[in-house]
């Protein structure tokens, strides 16, 4: 029943899209359309939320679309609902937000048909219950979400970002063939039901792992896979970007988690060291990464590379403590990798609104050209506050309890009887906590240059507030941050049917620990409540503000800033984007990214100004990446000649090819 | 009536810590003059520095937003909530569940993540120098401690302070090779996030070696007074933790009763003394760092602290 609601939304979102090319140039077209889906989002999402809290058992359903000896299956088991109400989440705060920021979108012709659609696609891959179905839906999703980075396609960097995202996801989509043809082996039985009883033996099971990872990790951004994500993400309107980094990455996750989790079959114990290997890398890079941008939107893009990093952390410990036969530890690690999912979409979606209101309001993204927006855009500037405390995993707000979560599981390994585990793990919890401390400083330098400060340029001056949507949107995430920040026992206690289904065992029931508290293994061992420290947070900073302001002065002047003494009135005086991060960037970057600051001082008498300028390398580009692309062009170079082959040339080489062929066909045995 | 106990203790130890604090500062400055053969300031100025600057109204920058003057109570409150769940004369406080050593650490980070964005909210270059310094060295200095806090964790077996306290008072744990590596980058972390010597020196105004007190230039009064009362809580929380978990000798048992607890706190007063002896006479003994020497003296840290951990990951009795 529920399954049949959650594809009648699918079905909504469709015929929406129709609708929105129909009505396109009208003026009703963007509060219709928008509207339309945030009524089908919540409907999904309140139906799938349902699903998981009731603990429905897994419904089937099989239509007669698509491949005519296959049909379309589609199922929704614990894992799908959860992942359906992250997806219809993210989308109804999405299309609530466009409800707003969607009047300001200058092209919504080559937007409004497609949103819809790539919503729909969404939802369809994480119902999905055959490999031809997934595939076709996730080649939707991936060409819808192409089609909207495409949307303001007059800007050359856009063309690129589209090229690059377009080549990325075609090549993730054959890894994702590939991996289901190994599946499906020889005789071919491509609905999931059939892969599941059929455990590939070691080898091609070991080639769908490598496959997986490619495939989902290059549409999640796994590094080194990750390139086209800093750039297709800000490209695209900034509702859409906040879907494809809070959301679409996050059905990447679902694939490989359906793949290796359910169909592949019991883990071997090497696979844990390649998924934490890059998780763990795939965290600290991104992060860097993040550092060195001054574009708050690709800031963003790169953030998620690094929450990628710790979803893939968590799931890589799950795959180690399940092969090793420990359930109740691979089900805290699990727990602690999916509620990351929801968190990290909840926030980033949060923060990536921030991004499209500043953006209307200034016309900017470089944060170089902004500052002093909190005394224009004040409640924006609040809620984008939350966002960035929570994705520094800042207690009590959400994103401190999953990494929390990871922490307790990575303290459990020591168990784990394998010597690359042993020393392997560690090093990731040390990864893992330096990416939490660098997120901190990154979003110290996103807030502290955007928001704070003193704006750099007339238009930051004159910021005006964003549009009610927009805020409405933001605030009911922030207040989702903060909600699962303190009562995070109820959506552990959600994921339980999840756990129980693909470990094997579940977290204890945490609705029954008294205080709300969170206990992941006994009480004696850790627990966190997230509802305690904000209340003494709140109740010591209150009893501070209280005493002080009845026992101490309150009298205030303003007054030109100290500056120890020599307050210079330019705003150019105050500390840049770049210069906040100089300190990292000596430290980290100079071995990361071989960044060289060269300094360029006039000779004495000259009047003209001392230049400071920045090298850095992007090292997966240029030692991957580019000899790739150079080798491509190389071929297709000389291949190019085969196009002005005279008549009998063709006919040579058509000869050729047959003969080959044939040959083949005679020497295989 | 033993909730009502427990609560009085828990309360306690709040004002002990509020209390205390200003006063650690104070001893840490007197010897310090002491020993450079100078009278030194008494030691209760601390307190009457914050009673002066209550008094005082607040000059505030033109620039500065509502954020600058609700972080210093936001700093405030994170850091003695924080303060106040490490043990100090007693073990097993009622709240002490509430939050592990790892949010406790991260409670810290919150305190410190607002502070920054004040250094960098009334838009002056000494304000950003001081924020963009002091996250670099967090950003090394946190995951050293995490690691400390891994190896803590792995020899008692839990996260919890109290449960970590009383592991370590048990002597079947012993001396070992991994508790010496933490202790040792515990104590590298605890001069790092608390702004001494080598790392930043809390008694300069010289601009450009400022790093906490860049930062919080632009604070006056009632402001000032919090943030100077949030940085001794700080210093003092990190002497209780060593103090707690490498030295918990003396520290009252959750079931103790008023003898013990006197004995308790006459040892944690005792070894706040030490430590802050310890701190000054290590001042005055070593010279400051260039900034990007603190790197290299936090990244072996760090080293020590992953050394430790992984120790613990090969054998449980190292």
């Amino acid at each position: 029943m529920t399954l049949v609601l959650l594809l009648a939304c699918a079905v909504i979102l469709v015929a929406t899209s129709v609708l929105a090319v129909a009505m396109a140039r009208t003026a009703a077209a963007t509060p219709v359309v928008y509207g339309s889906c945030l009524f089908a989002s919540l409907l999904s999402c309140a139906a799938a939320v349902a699903a998981l809290l009731q603990g429905a058992a897994p419904a089937n359903l099989a239509l007669p679309l698509g491949v005519p000896w296959l049909g379309a299956h589609f199922r929704l088991d614990a894992l799908s609902a959860y992942f359906v109400a992250v997806v219809s989440l993210g989308a109804g705060a999405a299309s609530l937000f466009a409800l707003g920021y969607g009047r300001h979108e200058h092209a919504p012709a080559r937007v409004l048909p497609f949103y819809p659609a790539f919503l729909a696609g969404m939802s369809l891959v994480v119902l999905a219950d055959d490999a031809f179905t997934f595939l076709a839906s996730w080649e939707f999703m991936s060409l819808t979400s192409w089609a909207m980075v495409m949307a303001h396609h007059r800007d050359r960097e856009n063309v690129r970002a589209g090229y690059v995202y377009l080549v990325m996801a075609g090549f993730g989509t054959l890894a994702l063939l590939l991996t289901f043809g190994l599946l499906a082996g020889p005789h071919g039985g491509y609905a999931f039901a059939d892969i599941r009883t059929a455990h590939p033996s070691a080898a091609p099971a070991a080639l769908v792992l490598i496959l997986a990872l490619v495939g989902a990790g290059s549409k999640a951004g796994l590094v080194p896979l990750h390139v086209w994500l800093p750039l297709a993400h800000p490209a695209a309107p900034s509702h859409v970007s906040a879907l494809m980094s809070g959301v679409m990455t996050k059905v990447a996750v679902y694939g490989f988690v359906r793949i290796v989790f359910d169909l592949l079959g019991p883990p071997a114990w090497w696979w844990s060291i390649v998924v934490l290997a890059l998780g763990g890398i795939t965290a600290v890079m991104g992060v860097l990464y993040a550092l060195m941008q001054h574009d708050l939107k690709r800031l963003l893009a790169y953030h998620t590379v690094e929450n990628i990093g710790i979803i893939f952390i968590g799931l890589g410990l799950a795959l180690a403590f399940k092969a090793h036969g420990m359930e109740f530890a691979a089900a805290l690690a699990m727990t602690a990798g999916l509620l990351h999912v929801l968190n990290h979409s909840v926030f980033k979606s949060l923060l990536f609104f921030g991004a499209g209101a500043v953006l209307t309001s200034t016309g900017e993204r470089d944060m170089e050209r902004l500052g002093g927006l909190i005394h224009r855009m004040p409640q924006t500037a609040f809620v984008f506050l939350v966002g960035c405390a929570a994705i520094s995993a800042l207690p009590p707000l959400n994103g401190f309890v999953s990494e929390w979560l990871t922490f307790q599981a990575i303290l459990l390994s020591p168990q784990l009887p394998s010597w690359g585990l042993k020393l392997l793990v560690p090093a990731v919890g040390a990864l893992l906590a330096l990416s939490a401390a660098l997120a901190a400083a990154c979003f110290v330098k996103a807030f502290g240059v955007t928001f704070l400060g003193r704006p750099r340029t007339p238009a930051a001056a004159g910021a005006p507030e964003t549009d009610r949507f927009s805020l409405a949107a933001m605030f009911f995430l922030a207040a989702l941050c903060l909600v699962a920040g303190v009562l995070p026992g109820l959506f552990v206690d959600a994921l339980a049917p999840v756990m129980h289904a693909f470990v094997g065992a579940r977290m204890p029931v945490q609705a029954s620990v008294e205080w709300l508290s969170i206990v992941p293994i006994a009480q004696s061992r850790s627990s966190y409540n997230g509802l305690l420290v904000f209340l003494f947070t709140v109740i010591s900073g209150t009893l501070a503000a209280f005493a002080i302001h009845r026992l101490a002065s309150d009298r205030l002047r303003r007054a030109p800033a100290w500056d120890c003494g020599t307050p210079d009135p330019s705003p150019a005086t105050q500390y840049s984007a770049a210069s906040f991060a100089q300190p990292i960037r000596r430290v980290f970057g100079t071995i990361v990214f071989r960044a060289r600051e060269h300094a360029e001082m006039p000779p004495p008498g000259d009047m003209r100004p001392a230049r400071l300028t920045v090298e850095l390398h992007d090292l997966v580009w240029e030692a991957l990446y580019a000899p790739l692309a150079g080798a491509v062009g190389f071929a297709a170079e000389r291949l190019n000649r085969l196009q002005f082959l005279t008549i009998r040339q063709f006919l040579t080489l058509v000869f050729a090819a047959l003969v080959i062929l044939l040959l083949g066909l005679a020497i295989w045995p | 009536m033993a909730v009502i106990v427990d609560l009085a203790v828990q309360g306690g130890q709040m004002l002990l810590v509020l209390l205390l604090a200003p006063l650690l500062t104070g001893l840490v400055r007197k010897t310090k003059a002491r020993l450079l053969r100078r009278r030194g300031p008494a030691l209760l100025q601390p307190y009457r520095d914050l009673v002066r600057l209550m008094r005082k109204e607040v000059v505030l920058a033109e620039s500065a937003s509502w954020l600058f003057r609700v972080i210093p109570y936001l700093v405030f409150a994170a850091t003695w909530v924080a303060a106040s769940l490490v043990p100090t004369f007693r073990t097993g406080l009622l709240f002490s569940w509430s939050a592990d050593l790892i949010a406790i650490i991260a409670l810290l980070g919150s305190a410190r993540f607002f502070l920054a964005l004040a250094g960098m909210d009334v838009g002056t270059s000494f304000g950003g120098i001081g924020s963009s310094r002091e996250v670099m060295i967090a950003s090394l200095a946190e995951p050293a401690m995490i690691m400390v806090v891994f190896t803590l964790a792995l020899v008692a077996g839990s996260t919890q302070l109290s449960t970590i306290a009383g592991a370590l008072l048990n002597s079947e744990v012993g001396l070992r090779v991994s508790l010496g590596l933490a202790l040792v980058a515990l104590m590298m972390v605890a001069l790092a996030e608390n702004a001494r010597i080598p790392v930043d020196n809390p008694a300069t105004h010289l601009e450009l070696t400022m790093v906490h007190e860049a930062m919080v230039l632009e604070y006056s009064g009632r402001h000032l007074a919090l943030i100077d009362l949030a940085a001794s809580l700080k210093l003092l929380l990190y002497v209780s933790l060593i103090a707690c978990v490498f030295a918990p000798w003396g520290i009252a048992r959750p079931d103790a009763g008023p003898a013990a607890l006197a004995l308790g706190l006459a040892s944690y007063l005792g070894k706040l003394a030490i430590g802050g002896g310890a701190l000054a006479l290590f001042e005055t003994s070593i010279a400051k760092m260039r900034v990007f020497r603190v790197p290299e003296f936090l990244g072996a840290g760090l080293m020590l602290g992953l050394l430790a951990t992984l120790l613990l990951f090969v054998s449980r009795s190292l």
